[in-house]
């Protein structure tokens, strides 16, 4: 399982990045952390011409938190979300969902960008991205800009990303502090990729019913997806059991995921629903 | 013996290196100017071998050479059966290279030589291999029909039938009060240690010697296979073993690439380097377990068992392995297990597939045995209205009826008996140590989400497998002793435990024991290895018999030099005494050696009962293991700190095998789960909750050492009791679970099935 | 087919080394076969098993998933690092006093691993440890000697007046 043959470059800034990539004609590829891009080399399931360096980019490692939202550099790694103190209450919902992403040395090199233009459809920030509304920002030849998490995410391993450009900023929409939330996944093992998950959060009105409910799984799809069923079947109403009932239902009915080698389709499908339930009871608790 | 460092908790020697970086293992080893070696493997299952064109992998720059069976020559040699060989199963020998079929995905069919690993590895892909696809066998129901056959001129994929008998099975079911008929099914999985295998050749041409590094378990038999193979002399050949990252009965057998790799050093006269990496190490490396049951058991109304009959199937891929017999024949010949069965009439099914050839994995047919056996003890118990503690205290085989003799199998004339044990002593303390009394009012409660359960379940481990064991004892210049051993060391403690053995038995402090040095050719003229629980019994036995000769030796080199009668030579720690005064240091016998040997042809039975209390998540599948005993009585314990860990190593594989591990084949044949992604390894955070306790209430009598062979036995009830104590939280469905693994997603179709089979059930 | 080679320039267990590679060599492999530092271990080369596991910068990093031309300028620590001399660590004898190794060959990986990991975190309780050492696959031990002697290490990474969770 070694790897096959390619150039290496290590820009230091992010125009001659971009220029490396575009001059490849799309057969280079970028690396930050490379914990999946190296497995795959590994496996030979791709053959890139030149892998493109990403680690002396200067400026794509910041947590900014600010009005609004939290804006993630590419380069943040998981590690650096758990350290940081401020999210817990700028984006729990991140943190939690981040503490399932896969190993302790994975999460000392894995980053955010690379987890997001890998696009795994059981990887957690991707799904976390478009359960929150989240911008992605891309930077090309011709300049950047700003792709929406929902349009991202196209098929398995596959987004709106082109061959020569490179993902800068993840933003995720502030989050006010009353939020109700919960985060539930189901994994063969700790740290693997998620059988599926579900982030799950709302607001409330005055009357305390739930409002601009949002509902997100990971596992059970092509992509990560909001359940607009389970989100609406939650709108307006108080969440208690009935309300949870009918969004956990109305999830699995929404989902149409594979069979493969760790589970039956109408397993995923029935564990979305339990995962949907004990996230929403998580989360009116 | 004046010391007693056996039967104490030693650390380790071997740790001294392994903590820090210093074990050596295959890989570690390079030699100046070698070869690295890449091996083609079959991307078909079955298939006819049309052409291999070479060529442009040997336009690679860096490619050295392409070899194929055309370069092996004719016939191409095939791989002899090591463990209970019959003529009849030559057909189904593997060949070191496939030339007119292929008949596993996996399958060697080319190996590059060429400068560096990554290179070799590009020049895979340029090897255009023709394989005309034929209709792939890819499960043991498939294999039973016979519709495709592996081995056209053979008829039929059943490679062998055996025959397990024991009393008379008509007389125990005419008029049997009770029957019950049950199938049950293991799952394919494997060994997997964590090192990958590997092999360093060496041709001296101006020696006539080949030199193979990397051998493991039973270098002198493999040894014997290569010479064979080869055209040399075994004299000419040493197998080195290094440090090994682990057996568990899949390394050290010989593989294909024993053969290819020294060949090839020798047709090219430079050092030639294998290393397997984890995709074709998951692929290439023995499966196991894979069997099937059909089988019937009768017993009174009070829950004595009269009789077992039925068959048993083992699906074991395209060849029969080195030691590929060894799981059918034990499935059969120990179903019964510790218990009194006085008829049974088995049928041992060895089927043919399109699959990784399958050999051992600790516990090789007793895993599936036990499951099969506990499971359906527990199916009875539950009909008869007993209690299933009860029920198997009635039937497990008493002290009084030692040694006990076991059912037969045919073709094999060898028998076998149990050799002391009390069954019911240990299923006891389990017990206690359990507190099965009040978990076992949890069973089948629903707590927080999660039904509880309690389960339980006894088993035999066979080990000691002889003929013999060598060994041998040498006085160093500096008065230390080294000891050679022909057991292999397969990451189990050996060279630990042989100190304390010999110096116990020299009664010398274990500190003046140099070094313990085992497996290699190069060491004594023969050695058995390391397999079947071997190691402790037969090595063990030997090295006692050599510090007898030793001192014995001394004694008569010491008389002469004191000039007195050999009987009035003492021997202590620091100094050899003679009458008068007179006395000597122990490095002036520097030189003084003895051999010793052990011989035996008849097996050690440890034995225990494992208890496990479970909390299962109906919802998801989820089983969580709340508490975990196990107790084994080993006859006599060597070393408690490493006798224990095997103990909890081999629970937690098999608590993976129940739950995680799954070798998973497609209907083409192909496996789908070649990466450590998809093939799921148990974690630290997976099973915490393990205990573990060990007994030598009832030493063997056939051994001066009182031992047993010990480090399988944690492995061999673990599917029995899982699925026992699941069976029992979710009683409330009725859910029986017959096939493994216990998987979340199989578990909940097992939970739907029974729910809708009961649409009154709980919930 | 060949590629050009790079030199590379970075520190291993404090010494400065310099090594020329095919930029498609893993730092895993550098280090096994160029510095002949083979007591880090290659299990999968596909970032799960963990033996490979060694120190950059400070944090446990699994050494098949970066290349070695990554760890240009980087301070770099392998198992062969951790024990001066010819004693043990504290880390090294508590895991030989609990009987937490076996075949040894994933043990340079949870050397490493708990190593980072009690430096960061001395007081790391029972779930922690067995958290973190997930992403470390053992096939002899079951894993509960091992955590029993990663606990039992505590407190030779502890400053004084710190309490271990339990």
């Amino acid at each position: 399982m070694k790897l096959p043959q390619f150039e290496y470059a290590c820009p230091t800034t992010i125009a001659e990045a971009v220029a490396l990539l575009a001059k490849s004609g799309g057969t280079a590829k970028p690396i930050a952390g490379g914990q999946s891009l190296m497995p795959i080399l590994a496996f030979r399931l791709a053959t890139p011409s030149l892998l493109v360096d990403l680690r002396k980019l200067p400026g794509l490692d910041k947590i900014t938190i600010g009005k609004d939202g939290v804006r993630l550099g590419a380069k943040v790694r998981w590690r650096d979300i758990q350290d940081d103190e401020r999210l817990r209450t700028a984006h729990p919902l991140l943190v939690a969902a981040i503490s399932h992403v896969a190993h302790y040395q994975i999460r000392n090199r894995g980053t955010v960008g690379g987890s997001v233009a890998h696009a795994d459809p059981a990887a957690e920030m991707p799904g976390i991205a478009v359960t929150c509304d989240a911008e992605i920002v891309v930077v090309g030849p011709s300049g950047s800009r700003t792709i929406r998490a929902a349009e991202f995410f196209v098929a398995p391993l596959t987004t709106k990303l082109a061959t020569d450009e490179l993902i800068t900023e993840i933003r995720l929409p502030s989050w006010p502090a009353a939020r109700r939330w919960g985060f539930e996944e189901f994994a063969r093992r700790r740290g693997d990729f998620a059988m599926a998950a579900v982030a799950a959060f709302y607001d409330r009105d005055e009357r305390g019913h739930a409002k601009d409910a949002h509902i997100g799984v990971i596992g059970a799809g092509s992509t990560p997806r909001r359940l607009t069923p389970a989100e609406a079947a939650l709108n307006g109403r108080p969440v208690d059991a009935a309300a949870i009932a009918a969004a956990a239902g109305a999830a699995s009915a929404a989902v149409d995921p594979p069979d493969d080698i760790h589970a039956s389709a109408e397993y995923r499908r029935a564990l979305v629903g339990t995962l949907v339930e004990r996230a929403l009871a998580r989360a009116a608790a | 013996m004046r010391n007693s460092f056996i039967g104490s908790p030693v650390e380790r020697i071997e740790d001294l290196r392994f903590l820090r970086g210093r074990g050596q293992y295959i890989d570690d080893v390079s030699r100046p100017g070698q070869l690295y070696a890449a091996i083609l493997r079959s991307s078909v299952a079955h298939g006819r071998i049309k052409s291999i064109d070479a060529k442009p992998a040997l336009a690679v720059p860096g490619v050295h050479a392409v070899l194929t069976a055309k370069d092996i020559g004719d016939p191409v040699p095939t791989i002899n059966i090591r463990l209970q060989p019959l003529p009849q199963l030559v057909p189904f020998h593997q060949p070191v290279l496939a030339h007119d079929k292929v008949r596993y995905v996996g399958e060697p069919i080319a190996v590059v030589l060429a400068e560096s690993p990554a290179i070799a590895e590009d020049a895979l892909d340029a090897i255009a291999v023709d394989i005309e696809p034929l209709p792939a066998v890819a499960d043991r129901f498939a294999s039973s029909a016979d519709k495709t056959l592996l081995f056209e001129g053979h008829g039929t994929n059943l490679a062998i039938k055996y025959d397990v008998t024991h009393g008379d099975i008509d007389a125990a079911f005419k008029n049997a009060p009770y029957t019950r008929r049950e199938k049950f099914r293991v799952h394919r999985h494997a060994a997997v240690p964590m090192e990958p295998r590997g092999l360093l050749a060496e041709w001296d041409a101006a020696k006539g010697k080949l030199t193979v590094h990397g051998a493991a378990k039973v270098a002198f038999f493999n040894r014997r296979i290569l010479a064979g193979q080869i055209g040399l002399p075994e004299e000419a050949i040493d197998l080195v073993e290094n440090d090994v990252g682990g057996g568990f009965g899949a390394r050290g057998e010989f593989y294909p690439e024993d053969f290819l790799i020294p060949f090839a050093a020798r047709k090219f006269g430079r050092p030639v380097k294998w290393t397997e990496d984890r995709r074709e190490n998951l692929l290439a490396l023995q499966h196991a377990r894979d069997m099937d049951c059909d089988i019937e058991i009768a017993c009174t109304r009070d829950g004595m068992i009269l009789g077992l009959r039925g068959t048993t199937y083992a699906d074991v891929g395209a060849y029969i392995r080195t030691n590929g017999l060894v799981g059918p024949r034990n499935v059969a010949q120990f179903l019964a297990g510790p218990y009194r069965i006085p008829s049974i009439d088995i049928d041992a099914h060895v089927q043919l597939s399109n699959k990784t050839p399958a050999g051992t994995y600790r516990g090789p047919g007793r895993y599936e045995s036990d499951f099969f056996r506990e499971r359906l003890l527990d199916l009875v118990a539950q009909d008869l209205g007993l209690d299933r503690i009860e029920f198997r205290r009635r039937n497990l085989v008493t002290k009084a009826e030692m040694p006990y003799h076991l059912a037969d199998i045919a073709p094999y004339a060898q028998d076998t008996e149990f050799d002391s044990g009390n069954y019911a002593s240990a299923l006891d303390r389990c017990l206690k140590e359990f507190n099965w009394t009040e978990k076992a009012k949890l069973q089948g409660r629903l707590i927080d989400g999660r039904y509880h359960g309690v389960g339980v379940a006894c088993f035999i481990e066979g080990g000691a497998a002889g003929p013999k064991e060598t060994a041998k004892l040498v006085i160093e210049s500096d008065g230390m002793i080294t000891v050679y051993t022909g057991s292999s060391a397969i990451g189990q403690g050996l060279e630990t435990v042989c100190a304390q053995i010999a110096a116990d038995a020299i009664e010398i402090p274990l500190t003046r024991i140099r070094g313990v040095f085992h497996g290699s050719t190069t060491l004594l003229k023969e050695g058995f290895g390391s397999y079947h629980s071997r190691a402790v019994v037969m090595g063990g036995s030997a090295i006692l018999d050599a510090a007898n000769n030793l001192r014995d030796e001394i004694r008569k080199v010491a008389a002469q030099r004191f000039g007195c009668a050999a009987a009035d030579v003492t021997l202590a720690d620091e100094r050899i005494g003679g009458p008068g005064g007179k006395s000597a240091k122990w490095s002036d016998f520097a030189g003084v050696s003895a051999e010793g040997s052990f011989t035996n042809h008849h097996h050690t039975y440890a034995y225990g009962t494992h208890a496990v209390h479970v909390a299962v998540d109906p919802k998801i599948g989820h089983v969580q293991i709340v508490d975990y005993v196990a107790v084994e009585d080993v006859g006599r314990i060597m070393n408690p700190l490493t006798l224990k860990g095997q103990l909890i190593g081999a629970i937690v594989q098999g608590l993976g095998g129940t739950f995680l591990e799954h070798l998973v084949y497609d209907e083409n044949g192909q496996m789908l789960t070649g990466s450590f992604a998809d093939y799921l390894l148990p974690t630290a955070s997976d099973f915490p909750n393990i205990r573990g306790f060990l007994m030598e209430e009832e030493p063997s009598p056939i051994n001066p050492l009182g031992a047993k062979g010990a480090g399988e036995g944690g492995i061999i009830p673990v599917g029995g009791v899982i699925a026992n104590a699941v069976a029992s939280a979710l009683a409330p469905f009725g859910v029986q679970p017959n096939d493994l693994p216990l998987s979340p997603s199989r578990l909940w179709h097992m939970v739907q099935a029974a729910q809708s089979a009961k649409p009154q059930a709980a919930e | 087919m060949t590629q050009s080679a790079m030199s590379v320039r970075f520190e291993v267990n404090g010494k400065p080394a310099e090594v020329k590679v095919e930029p498609r060599l893993t730092l895993a492999d550098c280090l096994r076969h160029h510095l002949r530092l083979t007591g880090t271990h290659i299990g999968c080369e596909h970032g799960v098993c963990g033996a490979c596991t060694v120190i950059v910068n400070g944090e446990a990093v699994r050494s098949c998933l970066m290349l070695a031309v990554q760890a240009e300028g980087a301070k770099v620590v392998t198992v062969e690092g951790l024990s001066r001399d010819e004693e043990l660590s504290p880390l090294q004898a508590s895991f030989r006093r609990h009987g937490a190794l076996q075949c040894g060959f994933c043990t340079p990986g949870m050397i490493t691993t708990a190593h980072a990991l009690l430096t960061e975190e001395p007081t790391a309780d029972a779930d922690r440890v067995r958290e973190v050492l997930s992403g470390n696959l053992c096939r002899c031990t079951g894993y509960v000697p091992i955590v029993e002697a990663v606990l039992d290490a505590r407190a030779a990474y502890r400053k004084p007046g710190r309490e271990d969770r339990t």
